[in-house]
C-alpha cells in the first residue's frame, strides 16, 4: 500500500460501527431495571465484534425482556409469547450468515415456551439466548413465574407461591446436546460482558441465565445475592469466562470448575445454598442443527429442474 | 351407474363367463384387516391402470388405529379403485367387485352402502375350516347373509395358494390378490412386475422376487379358476402427452418443490403427514430442508422465522394443527410475512375422524383468529390442483405479503389420479434473497394507499433494519397504540384482499348460465357434484354447478350469477341442521359453512345440503338429493 511498510499492521475499516450504530429506540424499562444493563452489554458486545447491523437479528417473545429488539438498531423480530426460540431457529435455518440473538424471560421461556426451550437447546443452533430471569411476570404486573421463590407474594398467589421454584440450570444441563450454559447477575457489568461475549463466540446455542433485578415487582428476587455475595459461587477456569482480579474480588466464594465436566456442573447447578456464577458447561463438539438445515443453499436452478424432473419421472405414465 | 352385465352366475369356479365383458367403468375394493397390505395392492393396481391409459380414482379405507382387532368390522382397512374409459374425478357409488381377506370387514363396507345387489365378492375361504368353532360359524352366517342381500360371493382358497410360496401369507396375500385382479382386468403383466419392483425397491431383490412370484401365482390361479373377464378400455387417445399419477399429498409435495420453496416445517398429523413424507424423500435433491418441529406452534414459528429471513416457507398440517397455529397465523397477518399453510382437512371437532374426509375448516381458516386477520384462503378441487395451488399460494403470499391457507382434504390427500405432467419452469421458483441495499427513505411498511401493498426488507439488506412486531405498528414498524394508526393499518391489510379480488375473474358455471337450481361447492367434492349434475342434465333438469376456488377473498360476480337461477344451494361435507329435525326451523337452523359465507356475501337465500359421514360424497347420493330438492321446488 502507498508508502506503508508491508509488515505494518494497519487494520482499515471500510465501515466502522460505534455503539450508536447498534442503538435502537429509547428503552422504556423502569428506572433501576436490570434489563438496561443487559441492553448496554449487548450493544458493546456487538460493537466490539463489529457485527454488521444488517446481518444481525434480535428475536424475542413477549414480556419486559422481549422489548429488547426494539432497543437494538439491527433487524429484529418481536414475536409471540413463548415463541422466541422457534422463530429464531427458523431465522437461522436457511440464513446461517445471520447473527441471531434471542431475548426471553422466565415466563416466556420457562413457562409458556417451555417445550421450545427443551428442543431449542437440543437443536443447538448457533445463536445467543439471553434469559432475563427476574422471578416474576412484570409486563402483566406481578404474577407468579416458574422461578418465583416459594412463599413470595404475587397477585396470583397473594399468600405466597406454593411450589418450590423451577431450576432452569439443571433442566438445561439435562437436555441432550446442550453445549453452553452460563449464569450471571446483571449487576456486574464486566462479568456480564465477558459471559455474553463468550456465548456469542460459541458456535451453538449460548444459553445465559441472567439474574435480573425487577425493582418494581420482585425486588427481593436478587436482593439476597446483592447483599450477601458469599451466597454466590464464582466459577473459575482457564476454559471458563475470562475475568480480571477486580471482578474476582467482588465474589468471596470461588471454585475452580472445568466447564467440560458435566457431572460437576450438574452438582453446582443443584446447589440450593450457593448460586453458581460463570460458565457451568461447555461442549464445543455438540451437533449444530443449522449445519444440517442450511444444506443445499447453493443448489442452482438447473440442478433443481433436473431433480424435479427426476421426481416427476417416478410418477410418469 | 354402470353395472356389469351377466354377473348372475353363482360360482366362478364352476364357470362365470368366458367372453370378456366390455365396460365403461368398474369400481373395485380390496378390504382386509389392517396390516395385510390391501392398500398397497390397490395403489399398485390403480397406478398400473393409470399407466395403461384408464381414468383412475383411488380412495383409501383407513381404520383410525394401526392394529385394530383382527376380523372386526371396525378394523376394515382397504382401498377402492374406480377405473374407467374417461377421466375419473371421484370415488363413484357402489363397488362392482370386492376382494376380501375375511368376511367381518365386509360388514362395515355394507353398512357404509359400498355394495349393491350384484356386487361380486371374492372372499378368502380359510375361515370356513378355522379350528375355532365361533369363527367357522360367523363365517358361514356372514356368507349366507351376504348372499341373501344379493352379493355374489365366491369363496376362494387365497391363503392356501399363497402358502405354496410363502410361510407368511399375511404379508403376501395382497400381491396374490393383485395377480388375480390383473388377470380379471387383463392388466399388462410387464407393467405390473415393474410396478412391484418399484414398490419394493427399497427392500431388495429377494423381496421383489418373492412378491412377483406371488403376483404370478395370483394371475395363474385366476386364469385357471376365475372366469370373469372385464375390459375397461383406455380413454387417453394421445398416449404421447406426458402424464403423471400421484396422490394429492404427493402433489402438494411436488408443488412445494416446483414453487422453489426450500423449507417445510411440520409436525406429524393425519392425514397431512404423508405429504411431508414425500417431501422428506426427495427434498434434498432440490436443496430443500424439512424440519420436524416439537409441536405445531413451533412448526409454524420456525416457518415464519425462515420467511421473515427471506425464504418463504411452508407448513403442512390438518385442522387441529391449524387451530394450534392460529395465533402465529395472526402474527404473519399483522406483520405481513409471506407464508404457505396447507390444511389437509379431516373430520372434527377435536380429534374427530382423523383419517376421514370433511370440509369443516373453511370458516376457521378465514375467520379463526383473534382480531381481524384478513388472509388469502384457496381450496384445491383436484389432485392436479394440489400441485399447482401450492405454487399459486407461494406467489400470492409474496405478492400480497400475507399468509395463504391452501385447503385440501383427506379425500384428495389419499386419492390417486393421473393428470398432465407439469412442465416446470424456472420462473415458478421463488426469487433469490435480495441482498442489495435498501433505500433508507422507504419504510418497512410502505403501504400503497390504493392497494395496501408494500415491499419488504430482508435481513442482510443494509439500511433496511426494522423490528417486526405483532403489536400495532406504524409504517416504520414502530409500536403505536394510537387510534389512527390502528384504524389505518387495519385498512391497509384488509385492502390487500380487495386488490387481489380485482385481479380475479368471475367463476365459470358448469352447465347453463341460468336455470331452476344452481349448486355451489368447493374443494374435493367438485368431481362427484359435476358427475351428478351431468346426470341430472341428461335427465332434462335445469340445474348447473358453480365451483369456488378462492374463498378469501370470495370470487367476484357471485350475486349476478345467482340472480339467474331460481334457487341456489351448496353441497358440502360439513355439518348443517336438517329442517326435518326436532327444534330445527329457519330461526334455529345452522347452515353449512360455504352457505353461511355466500348468504352473508350476496344476501341471496342460499340453501344447503351437507353431511359428515366421513366419506367422500358420491354422485348417486348427490343426484338423489338434488332430484328431491328440484321436485319440492317445482311443487
Amino acid at each position: 500500500m502507498f508508502g506503508l511498510k508491508a509488515d505494518w499492521s494497519l487494520e482499515v475499516f471500510e465501515r466502522y460501527f460505534t455503539l450508536g450504530n447498534y442503538a435502537g429506540g429509547e428503552a422504556r424499562w423502569c428506572p433501576g431495571c436490570g434489563d438496561l444493563g443487559v441492553l448496554n452489554t449487548v450493544h458493546r458486545v456487538m460493537r466490539d465484534a463489529q457485527m454488521l447491523p444488517e446481518k444481525s437479528v434480535v428475536v424475542s417473545g413477549i414480556g419486559c425482556s422481549s422489548r429488547l429488539p426494539h432497543y437494538v438498531g439491527t433487524y429484529g423480530l418481536h414475536g409471540l409469547h413463548g415463541r422466541a426460540l422457534p422463530l429464531a431457529n427458523g431465522v437461522k435455518s436457511r440464513r446461517p450468515d445471520l447473527d441471531v440473538w434471542v431475548g426471553t424471560g422466565d415466563g416466556d421461556c420457562f413457562s409458556i415456551g417451555a417445550g421450545h426451550w427443551i428442543h431449542a437447546v437440543r437443536y443447538n443452533m448457533d445463536m445467543v439466548v439471553l434469559i432475563f430471569d427476574n422471578g416474576i411476570y412484570g409486563l402483566t404486573k406481578k404474577q407468579t413465574s416458574p422461578t418465583t421463590p416459594i412463599g413470595a407474594s404475587t397477585n396470583t398467589h397473594p399468600t405466597g407461591a406454593f411450589l418450590p421454584p423451577l431450576n432452569p440450570l439443571t433442566i438445561t444441563l439435562g437436555i441432550t446436546n446442550v453445549s453452553f450454559v452460563a449464569q450471571v447477575p446483571d449487576w456486574n457489568p464486566p462479568l456480564l460482558y465477558e459471559t455474553i461475549k463468550a456465548a456469542h463466540q460459541h458456535k451453538g446455542t449460548g444459553f445465559v441465565r441472567i439474574l435480573q433485578r425487577c425493582p418494581v415487582f420482585s425486588p427481593d428476587f436478587c436482593k439476597p445475592y446483592q447483599e450477601n455475595p458469599e451466597q454466590m459461587l464464582l466459577l473459575t477456569h482457564e476454559n471458563g469466562i475470562p475475568m480480571d482480579p477486580g471482578v474476582k474480588r467482588l465474589f468471596p466464594e470461588h471454585q475452580e470448575h472445568d466447564p467440560q465436566n458435566w457431572v460437576e456442573a450438574m452438582e453446582l447447578a443443584r446447589d440450593q445454598v450457593k448460586l453458581p456464577v460463570g460458565l457451568l458447561y461447555y461442549d464445543p463438539d455438540a451437533a449444530v442443527y443449522n449445519d444440517q438445515s442450511a444444506q443445499g443453499l447453493d443448489t442452482t436452478n438447473e440442478e433443481k429442474l433436473t431433480a424435479l424432473n427426476a421426481a416427476l419421472d417416478r410418477f410418469a405414465i | 351407474m354402470a353395472t356389469p352385465t351377466g354377473t348372475e352366475t353363482a360360482s366362478v369356479i364352476e364357470g362365470g363367463f368366458k367372453q370378456p365383458v366390455q365396460l365403461d367403468e368398474h369400481i373395485i375394493e380390496i378390504v382386509s384387516d389392517s396390516g395385510e397390505g390391501a392398500q398397497k395392492c390397490g395403489q399398485t393396481f390403480g397406478s398400473i391402470s393409470g399407466k395403461m391409459g384408464n381414468g383412475v380414482w383411488t380412495v383409501e379405507i383407513i381404520p383410525a388405529e394401526i392394529q385394530p382387532p383382527a376380523r372386526s368390522p371396525a378394523g376394515a382397512s382397504g382401498i377402492r379403485i374406480r377405473l374407467g374409459c374417461r377421466y375419473m374425478t371421484n370415488m363413484g357409488d357402489e363397488a362392482d367387485l370386492a376382494v376380501a381377506f375375511n368376511e367381518q370387514v365386509l360388514y362395515s363396507r355394507i353398512a357404509n352402502g359400498a355394495y349393491k345387489e350384484g356386487t361380486i365378492v371374492l372372499l378368502e375361504n380359510k375361515w370356513a375350516t378355522d379350528p375355532q368353532e365361533e369363527i367357522r360359524e360367523a363365517y358361514a352366517t356372514a356368507v349366507g347373509e351376504f348372499r341373501n342381500n344379493g352379493l355374489i360371493v365366491h369363496e376362494l382358497p387365497m391363503e392356501e395358494e399363497c402358502l405354496k410360496l410363502t410361510s407368511n401369507p399375511r404379508k403376501g396375500k395382497n400381491m396374490f390378490a393383485l395377480g388375480m385382479l390383473a388377470q380379471i382386468y387383463a392388466r399388462d403383466v410387464d407393467k405390473c412386475l415393474a410396478e412391484i419392483a418399484q414398490t419394493f425397491s427399497r427392500k431388495g431383490d429377494k423381496v421383489i422376487q418373492a412378491n412377483q412370484d406371488l403376483f404370478n401365482a395370483g394371475c395363474a390361479f385366476a386364469a385357471e379358476q376365475i372366469e370373469y373377464h372385464f375390459r375397461v378400455p383406455p380413454y387417453t387417445t394421445d398416449m404421447s402427452k406426458p402424464t403423471i399419477i400421484t396422490s394429492g399429498n404427493q402433489a402438494v409435495g411436488l408443488g412445494v418443490m416446483a414453487a422453489g420453496m426450500e423449507l417445510v416445517s411440520m409436525y406429524p398429523i393425519t392425514p397431512a403427514t404423508s405429504a411431508s413424507h414425500y417431501v422428506a424423500e426427495v427434498f434434498q435433491n432440490v436443496g430443500g430442508f424439512i424440519h420436524q418441529a416439537e409441536d405445531e406452534i413451533a412448526a409454524i414459528s420456525f416457518a415464519i422465522g425462515a420467511s421473515y429471513a427471506g425464504k418463504t416457507a411452508c407448513t403442512i398440517t390438518s385442522g387441529p394443527g391449524v387451530a394450534l397455529k392460529t395465533e402465529m397465523i395472526g402474527l404473519a397477518v399483522m406483520a405481513e410475512i409471506p407464508l404457505v399453510i396447507v390444511d389437509v382437512q379431516r373430520g372434527g371437532p377435536a380429534t374427530g375422524l382423523p383419517t376421514k374426509v370433511e370440509q369443516a375448516d373453511l370458516l376457521s381458516a378465514i375467520y379463526g383468529a383473534p382480531g381481524d386477520a384478513p388472509k388469502v384462503v384457496i381450496a384445491a378441487a383436484t389432485i392436479e390442483e394440489c400441485l399447482h395451488f401450492v405454487i399459486l399460494a407461494r406467489k400470492l403470499a409474496e405478492a400480497f405479503r400475507t399468509p395463504v391457507i391452501l385447503l385440501t382434504d383427506a379425500n384428495l390427500a389419499t386419492g390417486v389420479q393421473p393428470y398432465p405432467r407439469p412442465q416446470i419452469k424456472e420462473e415458478w421458483f421463488t426469487a433469490p434473497v435480495d441482498r442489495s441495499a435498501w433505500d433508507e427513505h422507504v419504510p418497512p411498511y410502505d403501504w400503497d394507499p390504493e392497494t395496501g401493498l408494500s415491499p419488504r426488507p430482508i435481513p442482510g439488506q443494509r439500511n433496511g433494519e426494522y423490528v417486526l412486531t405483532g403489536l400495532s405498528h406504524t409504517r416504520r414498524s414502530k409500536v403505536a397504540y394510537d387510534s389512527d394508526t390502528n384504524q389505518v393499518t387495519h385498512k391497509m391489510r384488509s385492502r390487500k384482499l380487495a386488490a387481489l379480488l380485482k385481479t380475479l375473474k368471475p367463476p365459470k358455471v358448469h352447465g347453463d348460465d341460468e336455470g331452476d337450481l344452481l349448486v355451489v361447492g368447493w374443494g374435493s367434492t367438485m368431481g362427484a357434484i359435476e358427475e351428478a349434475i351431468d346426470h341430472l342434465r341428461e335427465d332434462g333438469k335445469r340445474v348447473s354447478y358453480l365451483h369456488l376456488r378462492f374463498l378469501s377473498p370470495l370470487e367476484p360476480g357471485l350475486k349476478e350469477i345467482f340472480s339467474r337461477f331460481k334457487k341456489v344451494m351448496t353441497v358440502e361435507i360439513n355439518y348443517s341442521d336438517d329442517l326435518k329435525d326436532p327444534l330445527i326451523d329457519e330461526e334455529s337452523r345452522r347452515y353449512a359453512q360455504l352457505a353461511i359465507l355466500l348468504r352473508a356475501k350476496t344476501l341471496v337465500d342460499v340453501d344447503c345440503w351437507s353431511v359428515v359421514y366421513g366419506h367422500p360424497l358420491q354422485p348417486g347420493m348427490i343426484y338423489k338429493v338434488i332430484s328431491d330438492r328440484l321436485k319440492k321446488q317445482n311443487n
